[in-house]
């Protein structure tokens, strides 16, 4: 998801703090690095993917996002990234707000549970969808609290959370979300991205 | 050489005021050195050792003719490869080694100092060492690293130099020493002082050592370096070369045999005061307190960067004081890594062949010095 990256690139301002939550082996960290003047610190849950960040001169703390947040102070960072992983929180809810809380702002990014080749698996098949970004099983998947597009730009109204930037990302493509488009990038998009502040 | 007199020194001239409130003056650190200091003096790697280590870190250890205490880490083409990084470590004063300690001779009685030599703190430690600096003309370290005791001294280290290393690796340790640590100390300090051949601390003037104190010490201490785990696994219930139990208090098991040997070549190795001194500096270390209950602030003035390793089977010195450590440091927005490995091995993981660890230390060292 090169594409996905390169966008979350060109939100990010210069010299500025980042912190990337779930940051995996680091990938989206090394990039944003190479690419940005910018001091980026990770969080990240497995162990063997914080040894491997460690390798690649990353500083990275190994820790559960939904209860390690706690630590950072209140707008200690001027990003927080959170990619792909919202869906495979116990609550949603509160790590966003916690996001919130620990960064001036905000970039969230989720694959598109709206998107039209989902809908059509589910409708036609009757069986959860498995596709290339979203490979599990229902039994066995880690994304337990799956959303589309309209669920997230939703959520953001109801929470008063305020949206700077929505994108839709589909394979190359990216486009601006708005109100008038919403139903369409909905199911034309794979994955959203967000940029977002209190 | 195995003569004590003839390890490598400096004596400090400078007079030390100690956290007791004496003053020491001329007084001697031992210290060993692996690999070479650069022209531009930056690849210098200050390591502090444990509560019964020395400052034989690597290859062969001229007392005990075994191989240096952290030989799996340091060394030629080793995760500290001594081949690129100057690693310097000294005997901490309090220890018996060719430091400053109660083994010395009083230079008026001409008597063994014992129990008059003074209490010392984990800060005296690291204040004493820092003359190290000086005497290779090293205006900052790449690295200061160690594990339990040592990883205090690393602590300690920037919290009194707040910008004299680029680099601080704190392993398996604390900012306070907690209940069941001082608990463990204490056992270890009464079954010395309760040896008959201890005389008050007087036994070397006396031509005595209180070697069953000193050795029942190290047993109960070892115990906590270990975990149930790993002592089942090693051990289980299998009996010493016998096919039975002998009725009797002979070391029927394994691990009872196992203990009374790591007892017996302790005591030929370490000296009884020495142990009662050092332990009671970690009672004392309280990072937290020496700052008012706000560990950040030991850290406020540095720019040092951090990385925390804790083991899952370390009940001593637990990933959660670990992470006490890596939560102050991010309070402040330092820079700090932490990663907790998985091992069976206990506290002791840290002293051990075990593979993840030395990879995480080595890609760490390495990665860091290319951005120094």
């Amino acid at each position: 998801m090169k594409q996905e990256f390169k966008i979350i690139a060109n939100l990010i301002e210069k010299n500025t703090r980042v912190l990337d939550v779930g940051c995996g082996d680091g990938t989206l960290m090394e990039f944003l690095k190479n690419n940005k003047e910018i001091d980026i610190r990770g969080i990240e849950i497995s162990k063997n993917k914080v040894q491997n960040c460690i390798g690649k001169g990353l500083t990275v703390i190994e820790g559960d996002a939904e209860k390690d947040l706690i630590q950072f102070p209140d707008h200690s960072f001027d990003y927080v990234i959170l990619s792909q992983t919202l869906q495979a929180f116990l609550n949603p809810e509160q790590v966003i707000s916690e996001l919130l809380r620990v960064g001036k702002k905000a970039i969230v990014t989720i694959p598109n549970f709206g998107y039209w080749k989902l809908r059509l698996h589910l409708l036609i098949k009757g069986t959860m969808p498995v596709t290339r970004t979203l490979p599990d099983e229902w039994y066995n998947t880690p994304n337990i609290h799956m959303c589309t597009i309209k669920d997230f730009f939703n959520f953001c109204k109801d929470q008063k959370i305020h949206l700077y930037k929505s994108i839709a990302l589909q394979n190359l493509k990216s486009s601006k979300i708005n109100n008038s488009n919403i139903e369409l990038k909905n199911l034309s998009a794979v994955l959203g991205i967000f940029l977002l502040e209190k | 050489m195995n003569d004590i007199n003839n390890v490598k020194k400096i004596i400090v001239d400078k007079p030390l005021k100690l956290d007791c409130g004496k003053i020491i003056n001329n007084f001697p650190i031992a210290y060993e050195t692996y690999g070479n200091l650069n022209k531009k003096k930056d690849n210098a790697i200050l390591i502090f050792h444990a509560l019964t280590g020395d400052q034989f870190v690597s290859g062969v250890n001229p007392f005990t003719k075994k191989d240096g205490w952290w030989s799996y880490a340091v060394g030629p083409d080793k995760p500290i490869d001594t081949n690129k990084y100057f690693v310097l470590c000294a005997n901490v004063i309090g220890g018996c080694m060719g430091s400053y300690g109660p083994s010395d001779i009083d230079s008026i009685s001409k008597k063994i100092l014992g129990t008059s030599f003074p209490v010392i703190t984990i800060n005296d430690m690291v204040n004493a060492q820092y003359n190290l600096l000086d005497f290779f003309k090293i205006d900052q370290l790449f690295c200061v690293d160690g594990g339990s005791m040592g990883g205090m001294q690393v602590l300690q280290f920037v919290n009194n130099f707040p910008n004299k290393t680029k680099i601080a690796i704190p392993i398996a340790c604390t900012a306070s020493h907690s209940a069941q640590n001082i608990a463990f100390n204490e056992l270890g300090r009464q079954s010395i002082m309760a040896d008959a051949n201890w005389v008050n601390g007087n036994y070397s003037n006396e031509r005595l050592n209180p070697d069953k104190g000193l050795s029942v010490a190290r047993m109960a201490a070892h115990i906590t370096y270990l975990s149930k785990n790993g002592l089942q696994e090693k051990f289980g219930r299998k009996l010493q070369e016998r096919d039975d139990l002998k009725f009797s208090f002979d070391a029927d098991f394994q691990i009872e045999s196992y203990l009374r040997h790591q007892g017996s070549v302790f005591v030929n190795r370490f000296d009884a005061n020495s142990y009662l001194y050092i332990t009671r500096a970690m009672d004392y270390f309280d990072l937290i307190k020496q700052h008012n209950g706000n560990l950040s602030k030991a850290f406020s003035q540095s720019k040092t960067k951090f990385f925390i390793i804790s083991f899952t089977s370390d009940w001593l010195y637990p990933t959660s004081e670990n992470k006490d450590i890596v939560i102050a440091l991010n309070a402040i927005g330092a820079d700090v890594g932490f990663v907790e490995i998985e091992s069976d091995k206990g506290h002791d993981s840290f002293l051990l062949n075990v593979p993840e660890f030395l990879d995480t230390l080595k890609n760490y060292i390495n990665s860091s010095y290319i951005k120094n």
